[in-house]
């Protein structure tokens, strides 16, 4: 495969190829486009935790001016399904209706109304009488299991393999392996430490609300226009929810204003198709802010109890994981968000005798847990690499050396890659491609690790200090994800690249055509991109688990291959030459004789000659998962006597293979990194007492803004994965995970507070003080 | 009730609900351009110039628009070209939800401001929260702006 050196459009800060459409402001987002005429479809949402729906009266409703339909939970199919857009069969419960009889937290669905205007609407959805019996919420998620409360007794719900789902327990997952034998290694190591962490519940707050329509077209076929990351999923999760064929359901994702993994939920799909069928109207379904806080999901909280073993001089010798994961209401990605907790971060020290990881997720009357960029790593790493300075400090070990003294390298592998996947078994797989140690050193020049020391104090009780984190991720989910994408020349030379590729505002769309164009050699500008449609497009599994780069621009890649394949037979025919005679080099086909330019082969094909329409098809299964890797470093001011934090300087240095948009990564990079500060410092999910939220706008729940942030700076190191597409892997999710455990670090290199329990605020920053 | 205002350089005369927002007056009347990212004026992806000085339109009742002059991204295109080249150039766009009020916002900062550091930068435009960057590739790619405009 190529490198950098000699390669044309990949390695290139391309801009993105949607850039000044969107920023001009052109109709591009789900609301945009939904048709004028659309019914508005607002739901009426529960004020309580926990309660069973006695009676429903719409009568008022209904009277009143506009209103066309209130859909209560005896309108709806009573079929299971899982909101989480996963493949199939999820390894998510099936553990929710379109509408049920139950609400289980405040927020959750009682009924839907549609009405003309979306002020019709939602005056009629406060006009629908409910009578609520309530019933006790259950709010601690660590007196959930066995409570004698419990969310759902339904006799519908299952699992669709074994997930270790107990409902009768409030358990919705649960998972346990072991290599080795941990305790007995830990009690044979010199140095045992143990220690209890928590992480709280953060909120995607994408900026565009999650948005639906719906219309029915000329062939009776529902369409979907959605904000969504999983365009097939949705189809096939709507089919079965309201028992339809898949066949009759088109699902379109047009430019949607941010994911972070919050999009790859159904929300307004279902309530939006309810009007459509009804009413043959089309429908559209646009959440408030409000609702996107009270009614759409968070990243699961976890409890995380890690135990390490460990000899003087700083050999790991086992690590012990246990978490309880609190999934809310509803069980989406209940286990798979554990699992990757340990997967994707046990296997960066993989030198251990013994690992062990385990635990349960369980239900509780808060919002629904869900995919969140980081999908559990973000936590096990706040936890292990808490841990590990935690280790560093009661050996006196400076915590880099400790960390480079066992984590992973290139030519190595974990046992914890065959035995953990998301939901099912995982595969071997030996690490190509790991610059650890570059990232380090890198990392500790910029941040001037050595010349600072770990601790200053720069004014009377102000003291300034460094800490850091290791982290790694996937790409792709390996034997589960699939890609796939079509290429179609056109007159006069240009291709299009169908490919059912999710781009959530990340570029993937950009990448995967400067992919298609190198692979061709042809220039990325000659790439007509149209992705994310269930009718036109070939299948992808979605954007998620940092696959796109690596699972769909393989499939890019193939595709590519092929048409230059065919470009050549066809070329060659045209000059009357055999085709392994001819070249190919993107501008023209060159034989013995003479050549043709690609511009007029691809019209004599349509027009003139042999006529026949090129097009090709590329697919692809991720069959491992090669991480990346990032060093992350913070410098933290505090101030010992009000606990206040100040995050004066990041820097992250990243693996991720080749890049294909170096400043595309770089900003996925940063725009992680400032998401996991947000969740180190700041975001909390809040509820009160019987369950209501508290932070339910951005007043009350603050994303960083720009006076918040330092200059965070974030570079790439050379890297190859030779499994990837010209030697790329991932970095959409990588960026989020280190902050949480980096600044958490400082802090404690800076005055000694110990900060356990996310976010860091000056209150644990003092009641750290205050036991240190 | 009915308002006559100028939107972006020509007369308009749209008939508004009271108690409507200007934003959703304006996304009505086909300016999709303004987004709502929020309910409670926070996150100024509807930022809209009203004027000439940048609000956030859903805090903005449409009827006080009525003989007001609104600019929106659509009336703005060779800022938001210059603006859209030099975000692309730094890689700072990421979804472009965020992107139409923050052109809004910078055409304004830049006819009030003389020489905007980044820290005045960062002040100006803090009501406008971008969720997908970092803010630095942001500010880099605005400061290039600023820099091509004088
Ligand atoms: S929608 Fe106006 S500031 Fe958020
Ligand atoms: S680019 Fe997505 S919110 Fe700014």
């Amino acid at each position: 495969m190529k490198r950098s050196g000699d390669m044309r459009e990949v390695g290139r800060s391309l801009p993105k190829i949607d850039a000044l459409g969107l920023v001009r402001g052109t109709p591009a987002f789900t609301d945009d486009l939904a048709p004028r005429e659309a019914l508005c479809v607002v739901a009426v949402r529960s004020p309580h935790a926990h309660a069973r729906i006695l009676s429903i009266d719409a009568t008022a409703a209904l009277a009143m001016p506009g209103v066309l339909a209130v859909f209560t939970w005896k309108d709806v199919p009573r079929v299971a399904v899982t909101r989480a857009g996963q493949g199939h069969p999820e390894p998510s419960p099936r553990d929710r209706f379109i509408l049920d009889e139950y609400v289980r937290h405040v927020g959750d669905e009682a009924a839907i109304v549609a009405a003309e205007t979306e002020e019709q609407a939602r005056e009629a959805a406060r006009a629908v009488r409910v009578e609520y019996e309530a019933l006790p919420p259950v709010l601690d998620f660590e007196a959930a299991l066995d409570n004698p409360v419990v969310l759902h007794p339904e006799p519908e719900i299952h699992e669709n393999f074994p997930i270790g789902f107990e409902p009768r327990r409030n358990v919705a997952s649960a998972y346990n392996m072991h290599v080795g034998d941990v305790d007995a290694v830990v009690a044979r190591s010199e140095v045992v430490l143990r220690r209890r962490y928590y992480t709280q519940a953060q909120q995607h707050v994408a900026l565009e609300p999650h948005c639906a329509c719906t219309w029915l077209d000329v062939h009776g076929r529902l369409n979907v226009i959605s904000s969504t990351q999983t365009p097939w999923h949705v189809r096939r999760i709507m089919a079965r929810a309201l028992e339809r064929e898949v066949k009759e359901i088109r699902v379109v994702k047009p430019r949607i204003g941010g994911g972070f993994g919050g999009k790859q939920m159904l929300h307004g799909e279902l309530y939006c198709a309810l009007a459509t069928l009804r009413t043959g109207r089309p429908a559209k379904m646009v959440y408030t802010r409000r609702e996107v806080f009270e009614a759409t999901n968070t990243r699961h909280p976890m409890r995380l109890d890690v135990t390490l073993g460990a000899d003087r001089d700083g050999t790991l010798r086992a690590i012990d994981l246990e978490i309880l994961s609190d999934t809310g209401a509803y069980g989406e990605h209940a286990l798979t968000v554990f699992m990757v907790a340990g997967a994707k971060t046990l296997p960066l020290y993989n030198k251990v005798e013994a690992v062990r990881f385990g635990g349960r997720t369980v239900y509780t009357n808060h919002l629904p847990g869900g995919a969140f960029r980081g999908y559990g790593a973000i936590q096990g790493n706040f936890a292990l690499e808490s841990a590990l300075d935690e280790l560093a400090g009661e050996l006196g070990l400076d915590p880099i050396v400790l960390r480079e003294k066992n984590m992973i390298a290139e030519g190595e592998t974990s046992p914890i890659f065959a035995i953990m996947g998301e939901g099912t078994e995982g595969v071997e797989m030996i690490v190509e491609s790991c610059k650890l140690p570059e990232c380090i050193r890198r990392g500790k020049e910029l941040i001037g690790w050595d010349a600072k020391g770990p601790r200053r104090e720069v004014a009377p009780g102000v003291f300034r200090g460094l800490g850091m984190a290791l982290a790694m991720q996937g790409s792709g989910i390996p034997t589960i994800d699939m890609a796939a994408a079509t290429l179609k020349l056109n007159d006069f030379g240009s291709f299009n690249l169908l490919i059912g590729a999710t781009d959530l505002g990340t570029g993937s769309d950009t990448i995967l055509a400067q992919i298609a164009a190198e692979t061709l050699g042809v220039s990325t500008g000659d790439i007509i991109v149209y992705a994310s449609d269930t009718d036109r497009t070939p299948f992808d599994t979605g954007a998620y688990a940092s696959s796109t780069t690596y699972v769909s621009g393989h499939a890019v890649r193939t595709a590519a291959l092929k048409m230059r394949e065919e470009i050549l037979v066809e070329g060659a025919r045209s000059l009357g030459c055999e085709p392994a005679r001819a070249t190919f080099d993107g501008c023209e086909v060159r034989g013995p004789a003479g050549a043709i330019t690609l511009r007029d082969l691809s019209a004599k094909l349509l027009y003139n000659e042999h006529q026949k329409q090129l097009m090709t098809t590329g697919s692809h299964l991720c069959e491992k998962s090669p991480p990346p890797y990032m060093a992350a470093f913070a410098e933290v001011e505090v101030d010992a006597g009000t606990g206040e934090v100040k995050l004066v300087d990041y820097v992250a240095v990243v693996d991720c293979g080749q890049a294909i948009n170096p400043n595309l990564a770089l900003v996925q990079v940063e725009g992680g990194l400032a998401q996991g500060i947000g969740m180190a410092l700041w975001e909390e999910v809040v509820y009160g007492p019987q369950g209501h939220l508290r932070t339910r706008d951005l007043m009350s729940y603050k994303i960083p803004g720009r006076e918040d942030l330092p200059s965070i700076r974030a570079e790439l190191v050379a890297s190859h994965e030779p499994s990837g597409p010209f030697g790329a892997k991932s970095v959409g999710e990588i960026g989020i995970d280190t902050p949480p455990a980096a600044i958490a670090n400082a802090v404690a290199a800076a005055v000694g507070a110990r900060v356990r329990d996310l976010p860091v605020t000056p209150e644990k920053v003092l009641n750290a003080l205050v036991l240190a | 009730m009915n308002i006559s205002l100028e939107l972006n350089g020509r007369p308009a005369n749209w008939d508004v609900e009271p108690g409507e927002a200007l934003l959703e007056a304006l996304r009505r009347h086909g300016v999709l351009s303004v987004k709502r990212g929020c309910d409670t004026a926070s996150c100024g992806t509807c930022t809209v110039l009203l004027d000439g000085v940048p609000v956030p339109s859903c805090a903005v009742p449409a009827p006080r628009a009525d003989g007001r002059a609104v600019t929106t991204v659509e009336g703005l295109p060779d800022e938001a070209a210059r603006l859209g080249a030099c975000l692309a150039a730094e890689g700072a766009d990421q979804c472009g939800f965020c992107a139409p009020g923050l052109v809004v916002a910078v055409v304004a900062m830049s006819r009030e401001l003389e020489h905007p550091d980044e820290a005045a930068i960062n002040h100006y435009l803090a009501g406008n929260l971008c969720r997908c960057g970092g803010y630095v590739s942001q500010t880099r790619a605005i400061r290039r702006y600023l820099q091509e405009a004088r």
